[in-house]
């Protein structure tokens, strides 16, 4: 019982740690600059699209 | 038109700006990077996943009617791009019979282990992971969205989300040699000793 509330915490712990450089590494991502191609892209479709 | 990312100041800030010009397509540019994140994780291959934002974007504008206001957009967004990624990837498994096996094998070394957790050697554990699993954990562990939420996003049911991601999870740990050894052997050495103080006693 008692052990198996040690590994239940030490199971959480690990994935906290996990998740946390799931996140940091998404992160290095998410500040990658965005390539200008996309924002040209959207003008793009804005300019030839069906105003609203 | 201004563009729309001003130097030196931070995308995120800037796309906010954007979207105020009335058009609501417009907020599709606050959400391009993490369209890109997730279509990097879904891919692994940063040229893949910017056509693969290329193409959400397009879909999505032309699409932008079955967009439901109010709702979220990230969401509607992200799930546009993981359909057509499963798409296009069930495509390239028709064409050329294998979408991932020469990426597994790539990367099939595991990674050096040097006590603490590298976060290129996490990136690399991570691009092992079935693209399920992947793709659970980035909703889920990485996005911060709810279980419900990614499970409306996959067609899976929340339980199979969250099934998945704990598979990732332990997968990573696999891979990253962050298994709980130590407490495990202490564990079992422990259940031995009581097993067998049991087993003497029935000597």
């Amino acid at each position: 019982m008692f052990m198996a509330m040690v590994q239940d915490d030490q199971k959480k712990r690990m994935d906290q740690q996990i998740d946390e450089n799931l996140r940091k590494v998404y992160q290095r991502t998410l500040e990658e600059e965005v390539p200008e191609r996309f924002h040209d892209l959207l003008r793009k479709l804005k300019d030839q699209g069906t105003p609203e | 038109m201004t563009p729309r990312r001003a130097e030196g100041a931070p995308p995120d800030a800037t796309d906010k700006t954007a979207a105020k010009s009335g058009d609501p397509r417009d907020e599709i540019a606050v959400h391009l990077s993490a369209m890109r994140a997730f279509a990097v994780s879904l891919t692994r291959d940063p040229v893949a996943a910017d056509d693969l934002v290329q193409d959400t974007i397009v879909k999505a504008w032309t699409n932008f009617a079955s967009f439901r206001p109010g709702t979220n957009l990230r969401a509607w967004l992200f799930t546009i791009l993981r359909n057509h990624f499963y798409t296009m990837r069930r495509k390239l498994r028709h064409e050329t019979g294998d979408a991932d096996g020469a990426f597994a094998a790539r990367l099939a070394e595991k990674p050096a282990h040097d006590g603490r957790l590298a976060l290129r050697d996490f990136a690399q554990a991570f691009a092992q992971l079935p693209v399920e699993q992947r793709e659970a954990l980035i909703l889920v562990g990485a996005s911060g969205f709810t279980y419900e939420d990614a499970a409306r996003m996959t067609c899976v049911p929340a339980g199979t989300v969250k099934s998945r991601a704990n598979r990732g999870r332990r997968r990573l740990a696999e891979l990253l040699g962050l298994e709980e050894d130590e407490e495990m052997e202490l564990t079992d050495r422990a259940t031995r000793a009581v097993m067998s103080g049991h087993g003497r006693s029935g000597l």
